[in-house]
Parts: structure tokens; C-alpha cells; sequence
């Protein structure tokens, strides 16, 4: 009698460990898909706040009437670059209200008038640790504005600023993609995006260096011998990391 | 970046017998890359000075007694192939040497600020940031926004002014030259020193003062041809970029112990 009883127990406890099994299995996919989408879904939505610009302002109507990016945000005398116009350069056309759109009544009203300068809030600002030159980059090695900025130019109207909580950048630097996925090249704006051109730059230079072989026996063997003072080309110029030195784009 | 472009090599020769030790270099160069200081600046182990003047004497009685101020910017040691003491241990890859201005760099936000660096630096120019900088009310308007402040708990030292030289690169972009030139790049205690002891340039472009001063002897770990020119403790090998000069042996002797001229090969 009592082996038939512990004979049912054994039956039911194994059918109540595979009932329990099968709960424990549901309870940790619905917790690992709750965490996900905790983590993709909520906290990016949690980590930016949205916020809106002064006014909103069409590129494509500017570019259309001044011709070209250079026209408002230029180059000055000492090669540095101006960015975002002030109010005074606005004011050559702006003095009065010339259109009828509600935004540039705004515009008048608030800033021309008082002659308040404007607070955009900056897609691209980067720390204060980060050099960036524009000459270098636009005068020098002739790249587009769109390659960092993308369409901005042809854009009617202002995206919303989304700014990280946490360090009171914008999402643009990260990028949309909160995995870090990018599919062109202004997607995003951080650091690893900058090393990312100028490692494969070093590398252009290096294979264009290395052509033919007498070129690369006189830099290699011959030219250090006779003039010992140059340095032969590395790499790069970081003696770390054989990349492009950090003061590059450090200061 | 650039592969072609010239390997420049900046440095500094500083004329002992002509420093006053006015220490405008020290108050040009806090003032030019926004040097934190404190209300009590007495404990000079936790004050920064990136540009320090030291004073030498030779303890001599008069009528010999005799005093040299010496000023000690970064020397932004060479080593061996860019392998200066900090570089070499630095585990952040916070500090760096550049092959192509032979500048030694500190990136701040890089740094953790574990000293390794400031304990390799036999020149002890590396200074830690034991607290945020406060500044008097007001005066963080006049900050240069082109240095980086420094947040507590990294490391600092001269950069020899390198956001100088961005901007004059930048500008000789704009300008469409390759180079920039001898005038255009100069640090600001070179431009504040009323005695015009300090000269600062390219040690690789013979054109430049600097080069033409100290000729150095690639030969010879690049010392001085000069006999009256030396550089600090120069049997470690770190191969400095600052080279001093003067007449006098007495400072020769306390700063190098002994003259590593171009005849004493050996080192």
C-alpha cells in the first residue's frame, strides 16, 4: 500500500516538476522580453528629453535664396569658423519681418527687435576637450558639409533636439541608433566616427606610400641614414597607438 | 593625417644668463591655459605650475655667491623613438607622443589619474588635480576656450601651447600654405619673457632660431653642439626637447651634473 502511494507521489511530483519547469521557462522569457525592451525601448526614451528649438528654421528656402552653405556659416580671416550665425548676420536681410510664416514674426519680435542673440541649441556641439577644424577638413581635404551634418541644408524644418539627461549632449551624437548601428556616415558624431575616417586616411596614405618598391627601400633604408634627423614616417603619428596622434583632434 | 608633411620637432632653448627670474613666464603660461590655483597656494606639492622657475644657488659666501633662476616648462622628452618616461607607463594611453611635432600630449579625459606618469617624470612637471578647479566669480569668462579645463583627479603639464599651433595650422589652412611659420606657433611664456631668454621653434627646420642655437647632434642623442648648452639630467636618456645655456659651470654642473657635450659620446 505504501509503495503504491509513494509510487503516485513520485508520478505527481514529477508532473508538478515539469508543469514547474515549463512556468519557470515562461516567467523567464516574459522577464528577459520585458527587459529588452526595457532597455531598447524605455530607457532611450527615458534618457533624452525632447526639447524644441527657439524658432523653427528652413534651410532649403535659405540655401535657395543665398546660394550655398559658406554664404551664412563662413570661414574668418584666421582660418577659425564661425558655426551658428550670430544675430547681426541675420539682421543684414532680417531687420524687418520679409515673409508671413509665424517663425520669423517670432524671430523679429523676440530677438531682432530686442536685439537678443538667438539660443539654438546645437546638433553637433562636442566637449570641450575635442578640436575640431573646419579648414582642415573642408578647405583641406574637401569634404562635403553633408558627410558630418548630412541633409541639414535641404531640410524645411528644425528636428527636435533630443537631449541626454545625463550629460546634456545631443542624441545626434550618439546617434538614433541606440545600439550604435550607423548606415552613413552622419549618423553619428562620437569619437569612434572621427577615428573611424581618420584610421582608414592613415592607411590610404600608407598604401600610396608603399607603391613601387624603390620608393619604399629609400623611406625605409636609405633615407634615415642619410638624413638622421627626419623622422621615418610612421604609421601614424601616435607613437602609442601608431594612429593619428591624440592632439590631432585633442586639446 | 599627414604623411608627407615635414616631421616637425618644436623645442625651446632657454639662455640661464639672461633669466631674471621675473616669473612671467610662470603667471603667461597659467593665464594662457587655464591653470587652476587655490585661495592658499603655499603647499607647493598640490599647487600647478605648468611653467616653474627654480633658483640655484652655489652656496658660496660673497664676493662668490652667485644665483640662477632656472625655468622648467615639459621638457617633452624624446626617449628613444618617442618613448619618453611617461608615455611608457601610462596605462590609458592618456599621454602620447606625437612623431609628427614631437609634442608629448595629455589628454584629460582620458587620464584616471593613478600618477604613474608623474612619478616616472625625473622633472617633475606632471602635476595632479587634487580638487576642481574654482575660479573667483567672474573670472570664468576669461577662461581660453582653447584649452580644456581640467576636472580633479587627472594629471596636467605644458603642452608647450599646442592649441596655438592648431589655430596656426588652421589659419595657414585657410591661407592655403603647407607650412606654418616660425613667428605663428610660439608658446606664451616665449612671448612674455621681458628678458627674451626663452626662444621657441622647430628643432628640425634649420631656418628656425632655435635649431640654429643648439644645432643638435642627431649623431649624439641630439645635444647641443654649443658647449654652453645642456639639458637637465641628461645621462638618463630621456632625450629632452628644452636646452638650456650659460656661461656658467657652477649651473652646469648642478643641473647635469656633469657637460654631456658632443665629445663625451657615451650614453
Amino acid at each position: 500500500m505504501s509503495i503504491k502511494d509513494d509510487k503516485a507521489h513520485a508520478v505527481s511530483d514529477a508532473a508538478a516538476g515539469k508543469k514547474g519547469g515549463g512556468t519557470i521557462l515562461l516567467f523567464f522569457i516574459l522577464g528577459f522580453a520585458a527587459s529588452m525592451v526595457l532597455g531598447w525601448v524605455v530607457f532611450p526614451q527615458l534618457l533624452y528629453s525632447t526639447k524644441s528649438q527657439p524658432f523653427d528654421f528652413n534651410h532649403a528656402l535659405h540655401n535657395e535664396e543665398v546660394g550655398d552653405c559658406e554664404s551664412c556659416h563662413f570661414f574668418r580671416q584666421d582660418g577659425t569658423f564661425s558655426g551658428v550665425p550670430s544675430l547681426a548676420q541675420c539682421t543684414d536681410c532680417h531687420a524687418d519681418v520679409l515673409g508671413e510664416s509665424q517663425d520669423e514674426a517670432v524671430f523679429v519680435q523676440q530677438y531682432v527687435h530686442p536685439e537678443r542673440e538667438v539660443p539654438w541649441r546645437v546638433y553637433s556641439r562636442q566637449p570641450d576637450c575635442v578640436f575640431f577644424s573646419h579648414a582642415a577638413h573642408v578647405i583641406k581635404a574637401k569634404m562635403d558639409c553633408a558627410t558630418c551634418h548630412g541633409d541639414i541644408g535641404t531640410s524645411t524644418s528644425l528636428k527636435p533636439y533630443q537631449e541626454n539627461r545625463i550629460t546634456g549632449y545631443s542624441r545626434d551624437i550618439w546617434g538614433q541608433s541606440i545600439a550604435g548601428f550607423k548606415t552613413h556616415t552622419y549618423d553619428r558624431m562620437k569619437m569612434d566616427d572621427c577615428a573611424q575616417c581618420h584610421e582608414q586616411a592613415v592607411e590610404a596614405a600608407r598604401q600610396a606610400e608603399m607603391m613601387d618598391p624603390v620608393t619604399r627601400h629609400f623611406r625605409q633604408e636609405i633615407a634615415p641614414m642619410i638624413y638622421p634627423l627626419d623622422r621615418q614616417a610612421a604609421v601614424g603619428s601616435s607613437v602609442q597607438t601608431q594612429r593619428d596622434a591624440c592632439f590631432v583632434c585633442h586639446k | 593625417m599627414e604623411m608627407n608633411a615635414r616631421q616637425h620637432k618644436f623645442g625651446m632653448v632657454i639662455d640661464l644668463d639672461k633669466c631674471t627670474g621675473c616669473g612671467a613666464c610662470m603667471v603667461a603660461c597659467m593665464a594662457e591655459n587655464n591653470v587652476p590655483f587655490k585661495v592658499d597656494e603655499t603647499n607647493k606639492r598640490d599647487s600647478i605650475t605648468w611653467m616653474r622657475v627654480y633658483k640655484l644657488t652655489n652656496g658660496k659666501p660673497y664676493p662668490e655667491a652667485d644665483a640662477c633662476f632656472l625655468p622648467r616648462p615639459c621638457m617633452h622628452c624624446e626617449g628613444h623613438a618617442g618613448h619618453s618616461p611617461c608615455v611608457s607607463v601610462c596605462p590609458a594611453t592618456a599621454t602620447d607622443y606625437s612623431s609628427e611635432t614631437g609634442v608629448v600630449s595629455q589628454i584629460y579625459t582620458r587620464c584616471f589619474g593613478c600618477r604613474y606618469c608623474m612619478a616616472a617624470c625625473p622633472y617633475h612637471a606632471r602635476y595632479f588635480n587634487w580638487w576642481d578647479p574654482v575660479w573667483p566669480d567672474g573670472m570664468e569668462k576669461y577662461l581660453s576656450p582653447n584649452v580644456s579645463p581640467r576636472m580633479r583627479g587627472v594629471v596636467e603639464k605644458c603642452s608647450f601651447c599646442y592649441h596655438r599651433y592648431q589655430l596656426a595650422r588652421e589659419k595657414a589652412i585657410y591661407e592655403e600654405r603647407d607650412e606654418v611659420a616660425e613667428e605663428e606657433y610660439q608658446t606664451a611664456c616665449t612671448q612674455a619673457c621681458p628678458a627674451g631668454a626663452i626662444v621657441f621653434g622647430d628643432l628640425n627646420n634649420p631656418d628656425h632660431q632655435v635649431a640654429r642655437i643648439v644645432q643638435p647632434d642627431a649623431h649624439h642623442h641630439f645635444t647641443g653642439h654649443s658647449k654652453i648648452a645642456f639639458r637637465l639630467l641628461e645621462q638618463l636618456g630621456t632625450n629632452p626637447k628644452v636646452y638650456y645655456l650659460t656661461e656658467r659651470e657652477w649651473v652646469r654642473k648642478m643641473c647635469d651634473q656633469y657637460n654631456f657635450g658632443p665629445q663625451a659620446a657615451g650614453h
